[in-house]
């Protein structure tokens, strides 16, 4: 390679690693980006993108199957599986040549292989780059970030095995279409992937060892989710937990702990979604300052480790686990690396999470719970779609806009939705918080009808008990 | 690419500062941990180190520029094999000083010809020449306004130096403790304002930080504490006596009448614990300890370091910590510790010969005491004349805290301590 010395090397191609290696070369920082499989990373090729490919063909396929209800005759539909991967896989390989595209045009030099650090102190600058065993070069960086990622937890006696337990990866690219599956985990990922089969039409068990689905959204909006999916035909145990997967040639009994009870079921397919673990392994971390906390990078609001000129950003630094976290996350790191003025550190307050199941789910700030528990005096607002022309109109009856205000200050501490398109709608609220606009500033505001958004004005004005259509 | 010297936040809550003196030179080498500047903020002076070691390559912000934002590129070192032509694309892509004083040359001070309304030079972000729009969130606004804090005190810390909560949060945190004690300097004789254009010449003088909280606060108590006074003359010649006998059995300490004072009023609050309380808008908190902010004049202002707990120390450790807060308080050297959180303020001018004053009282504390000088005067005692040394304290209550009887408590356990000092060792 001609030139091995960079002032960032982004270790990582993922939402994180891309957009910080572009934005740096944007600021006229000689960048190079390490990858060692996909541009993109999980995101694009095995997360966000691919999953919602997928999720557009469920909902297409509730539609039809339920298309009397709009007037419609619909006969026959059915799921031709081969082409709804592929579309989805046609989806990835599409968005992963645009980032290509999108790191030459910024001039980044893209390495294909691993990174790994080479010692502390100066070596610390220091990346051996090596692919399938063989060194590729030797970078040398002023600043090196690390955007390694992060991939799925397995539970000893739970591993998956590719075949009968499945993690995220092998359940986005089913051969078949399992009749039974058991999900284990109900967070984002295990929902969404529950959510697509059951439309689909399996018989579909989800397990939580919480004692709620959803445990890091607001309650009431769990609760009501919880309810939507019992209603599709979901079977959900929460406060429950899977001890033992017995595998047969093509199905697997599992056996499930709850309340001091057990139980087993039999299912074609497993999906395991407990969580995930960061990459830290094999970059070389030891020896340096760099200090790691249950598999996550420790890092400061400027993405700083505690090794000078080293950087972490993304999923390998801790939660939240979403990609517009890590994009940016990746974009402050690199700003201040370069000295931009008008820089701030990176908060957590204001990241907006979004499950992409039927019905959805959106939310920003603080549950209601949570701002109680950190002494908030609260005023709640609540507007369910029952009262929303527009969503009658959709035939989505089914939601719920709540707000969280600060009575004193009238600050919108959290909002949290469950229904159809809410992840389009969270927006506007994460616009409000991040302008500090209190609740008039929102009831001044003017939101077009007919539309879902009304509701989130409906739920402000409730909260002050100002509603006018519920 | 040169190593970039960002200005140092020196506590959780500092968004600017002034640059007061560079200790090193263009074409210094620096090594790791050398202080290379000294950054002022509203009451302390801290040293900066250097992080990274190389030659100093360009000094971006002048000494004594003020409003340096925190994180604004102030100088620029250059690393090993470097030279000064690696320093044109750095400052390119640096980020402009905050402030507008930059240039050391510019004149802080507006000619006297121009006309009197040339604005002085701005603070980088947020008190904005009068007139000017200050940016600032709707609940920045709201919460400042709950809080009765002028808005435009609040330095912002937001895009474009948006106020946002975090610096109403700040100021808040940080205001508490305001370096107020002394007496309102009285006004300048307010003749009636000139018609414009026709102004008297006069120098003017940008407010410094600390000059900016003691006309924040000060005006803040008088507006909205309502005072009253109490005033109640001392005897102090068995006090007197009492010192110079002290005095000199040791040379180990050197006790002050103001260190007797200090004690007398710390044991006076611990037998009348009512006077040591503060307002919180809802109630009314009392404190465990009398923790007692003294007034000590300092270049440009004042500060009140704490003497925490002082009915409950000897009169050599009070006199000790005392000397020691003085002398540093007077070099900038505080630490914000030690000048915040007092319960009960002292602001003693008997050096200066006056006799008696009424002190403002430096919220959230619920009282503070002036004391005047010790002078001989004419009293009368069993019907008769007599010449004692006599000093002269009033004491400034917030009457939603101390009524009067309760003030009057105190100055009366106060008083019979001074005048029978043996009775503070009990």
């Amino acid at each position: 390679m001609a030139d091995t010395n960079f002032d960032v090397v982004v270790v990582g191609g993922g939402p994180g690693g891309y957009v910080a290696a572009i934005r740096s070369a944007q600021l006229g920082m000689k960048t190079a980006l390490v990858e060692r499989e996909h541009l993109g990373g999980i995101c694009l090729n095995w997360g966000c993108i691919p999953t919602k490919a997928l999720l557009r063909t469920s909902e297409i396929y509730h539609y039809a199957t339920h298309a009397e209800q709009f007037g419609l005759k619909v006969e026959g539909a059915s799921v031709d599986l081969a082409a709804v991967v592929k579309r989805s896989r046609r989806i990835a390989a599409q968005l992963n040549g645009g980032v290509g595209h999108l790191l030459k045009k910024n001039k980044v030099t893209v390495i294909d292989g691993a990174g790994k650090l080479d010692g502390g102190g100066a070596g610390a600058r220091k990346l051996k780059v090596e692919k399938d065993g063989k060194a590729v070069a030797d970078l040398v960086g002023k600043h090196i970030v690390l955007a390694t990622g992060a991939r799925a937890r397995s539970l000893p006696g739970l591993e998956p095995d590719g075949k009968l337990v499945w993690t995220y990866k092998e359940a986005m690219v089913p051969e078949t279409l399992p009749k039974s599956m058991l999900v284990v985990g109900s967070g984002a990922i295990g929902m969404e992937f529950a959510s697509f089969y059951n439309d689909l039409g399996a018989d579909v068990t989800v397990v939580e060892v919480m004692d709620r689905i959803l445990p890091v959204e607001d309650a009431e909006i769990a609760a009501f989710a919880h309810k939507q999916f019992v209603k599709q035909g979901m079977t959900i145990h929460a406060a429950a937990q899977v001890t033992k997967l017995d595998r047969a040639k093509d199905s697997v009994t599992a056996t499930i702990e709850a309340g001091g009870k057990s139980s087993q079921i039999t299912v074609d397919r497993v999906i395991l979604a407990v969580g995930i673990v960061g990459n830290v392994e094999d970059l070389g971390l030891e020896g340096t300052k760099v200090k790691v906390d249950r598999t996550h990078i420790e890092v400061d609001g400027w993405a700083r480790t505690a090794e000078p000129g080293i950087y972490a950003i993304g999923d390998v630094a801790g939660p939240p686990w979403l990609a517009h976290k890590a994009s940016h996350e990746g974009v402050v790191c690199v700003e201040k690396i370069a000295g931009e003025p008008g820089v701030h550190p990176f908060e957590t307050g204001n990241i907006p999470g979004c499950t992409y199941c039927r019905p959805q789910i959106a939310s920003v700030g603080l549950t209601e719970d949570a701002a109680k528990e950190q002494g908030h005096k609260v005023r709640v607002g609540r507007f369910p779609f029952m009262g929303n022309g527009k969503a009658i109109a959709l035939g989505e009856p089914e939601g719920l806009v709540k707000t969280v205000f600060d009575e004193k200050t009238g600050e919108l501490l959290g909002a949290h939705m469950v229904g159809a398109e809410v992840t389009e709608l969270i927006q506007g609220y994460v616009v409000a918080r991040t302008l500090e606009t209190t609740e008039k500033e929102l009831m001044h505001t003017i939101f077009p009808h007919p539309t879902l958004s009304e509701m989130m004005h409906e739920s402000v004005l409730d909260a002050y008990g100002k509603v006018i259509h519920f | 690419m040169p190593i970039k010297i960002l200005m140092p936040a020196l506590s959780p809550t500092m968004t600017e500062g002034t640059l007061a003196k560079w200790l090193v030179s263009e074409g210094d080498d620096v090594n790791s941990g050398d202080v290379i500047a000294e950054i002022e903020t509203d009451k302390a002076t801290m040293e900066v180190e250097a992080v990274e070691e190389g030659k100093v390559g360009k000094l971006l912000v002048g000494e004594g520029t003020e409003g340096v934002q925190v994180n604004a590129l102030i100088a620029l070192l250059l690393e090993d094999g470097e030279d000064a032509s690696a320093l044109e694309g750095a400052t390119d892509a640096a980020p402009a000083p905050a402030s507008p004083a930059a240039a050391p040359e510019a004149p802080a001070v507006p000619e006297a010809a121009a006309p009197a309304a040339a604005p002085a030079p701005a603070p980088a972000a947020p008190a904005a020449a009068s007139g000017d729009r200050i940016f600032s969130s709707p609940l920045a606004r709201r919460m400042a306004q709950q809080a009765g804090l002028d808005i435009a005190t609040v330095s912002g810390s937001g895009p474009n130096g948006r106020i946002v909560k975090r610096d109403i949060e700040a100021a808040l945190a940080s205001g508490a403790p305001a370096p107020a004690a002394a007496p309102a300097p009285a006004a300048p004789a307010a003749a009636a304002p000139a018609p414009e254009g026709v102004e008297p010449a006069f120098d003017f003088e940008p407010a410094n930080g600390m000059r900016k909280i003691i006309a924040q606060r000060l005006t803040e108590s008088k507006q909205t504490v309502p005072h009253f006074y109490l005033t109640v003359d001392c005897e102090i010649d068995t006090l007197l006596a009492l010192r110079k006998e002290l005095n000199s059995r040791s040379d180990d300490y050197k006790i002050s009448v103001n260190d007797l004072i200090i004690k007398a009023s710390g044991v006076a609050l611990r037998r009348v614990p009512a006077a040591n309380a503060s307002w919180t808008g809802d109630g009314i908190k009392r404190y465990h300890t009398a923790d007692i902010s003294v007034a000590v004049a300092i270049e440009g202002g004042l500060i009140t370091p704490v003497v925490r707990d002082a009915g409950g120390k000897g009169l050599e450790t009070i006199s000790n910590e005392m000397r020691d807060l003085a002398v540093r308080a007077r070099d900038g050297k505080l630490m914000p510790e030690e000048y915040q959180g007092g319960t009960f303020s002292i602001s003693n001018l008997g050096m200066f010969g006056i006799k008696q004053f009424d002190a403002v009282i430096n919220p959230p504390q619920g009282a503070i005491m002036a004391v005047g000088a010790g002078e001989q005067r004419p009293v009368v005692r069993n019907g008769a004349l007599a010449v004692a040394t006599v000093m002269s304290v009033t004491l400034s209550v917030d009457h939603r805290v101390v009524d009067g009887a309760i003030g009057a408590e105190f100055l009366a356990a106060f008083k019979k301590m001074i005048e029978d000092p043996m009775t503070m060792l009990l």
